[in-house]
């Protein structure tokens, strides 16, 4: 690791934490992009609907506003073979909303609140993911 | 205002994951693969993006209210159930299995990379099965206690 990546990582868990306090000053919401994301699913059509779907949009653009300024887009590489990407997205989707949150919700807002629920949560879906790359890739 | 708040956090965050490299799935299997080659940066990105939202949050509540509602929408349950354990559990293989998650997926769009679409399918698709079991159980639990 040289110091451009320990600099980058840092920046950019700065960025991270400072939309998720933005999002709680102005609308009193946790960044939990699981949570945010199922909470669209259901078939009426709700006043909080209109936030969850512009914070999606500004996830989606953001790499765009990016480019715009001249930040470098970096190459997104998915080595997961078909069956398995299915697999994956399917128990992510799936677990993040029975477990209530994913790295976002549980991860870094629920951490920062020390909550004990993210604390569990958090350990757990580390130690369940750290397990399947052992035996996946191993 | 709540809107566009809602729309600037969005981008603010992808654009933190991407600079971070976390919305590359690669970065984040090179931290999961603690036999391997480890990368440790995931940890510099959550500990930073922890700091910041500890702070960050903290200076937020001591108002009464948020800027553009009238209430903070923190969860307060603090109970350690099953439903929590097995849904994290069950999430951690998925991430494992792919290094992706909701927030990394959803940053990645505009890579145009086509495993990225099949995977937010994949994953939308699993919150409403969950959701759609998660009523049938409830239903039924109701029916036998009725």
């Amino acid at each position: 690791m040289n110091t451009t990546i320990v600099f980058q990582s840092l920046l950019g868990g700065t960025l991270i934490g400072v939309a998720a306090v933005l999002l709680m000053l102005t609308l009193g919401r946790i960044s939990g992009v699981s949570g945010i994301t199922s909470g669209l699913l259901s078939l009426s059509i709700k006043k909080d609907d209109f936030w969850r779907i512009a914070f999606i949009l500004g996830l989606v653009s953001g790499p765009l506003l990016l480019g715009l300024v001249g930040g470098e887009i970096p190459e997104i590489v998915v080595d997961t073979r078909l069956p398995y990407l299915i697999a994956g997205g399917l128990l992510v989707g799936f677990g993040a909303t029975l477990g209530s949150g994913c790295a976002s919700g549980h991860g870094v807002c629920g951490i920062a609140r020390i909550s004990p629920r993210s604390l569990l949560a958090t350990g757990i879906f580390v130690a369940a993911a750290v397990a399947t790359v052992f035996f996946t890739r191993g | 205002m709540k809107t566009f708040s809602a729309f600037i956090a969005g981008a603010i965050f992808s654009i933190g994951l991407t600079v971070s490299g976390m919305s590359n799935p690669e970065n984040v299997i090179g931290f999961l693969d603690i036999a391997g080659d480890w990368n440790p940066a995931l940890m510099l990105v959550l500990l930073s993006a922890v700091v910041v939202t500890g702070i960050g949050y903290r200076l937020a509540w001591k108002r009464t209210q948020p800027l553009f509602d009238e209430d903070f929408f923190v969860p307060t349950s603090r109970i350690l159930d099953g439903r929590l354990m097995t849904g994290s559990a069950i999430f951690g293989i998925g991430w494992g299995l792919v290094g992706l998650c909701p927030g990394p997926a959803l940053s990645s769009v505009v890579s145009g990379n086509s495993s990225i679409y099949v995977f937010i399918i994949a994953m939308i698709g699993g919150m409403i099965m969950q959701r759609n079991l998660t009523a049938f159980i409830d239903g039924q639990n109701k029916a036998v206690s009725a």
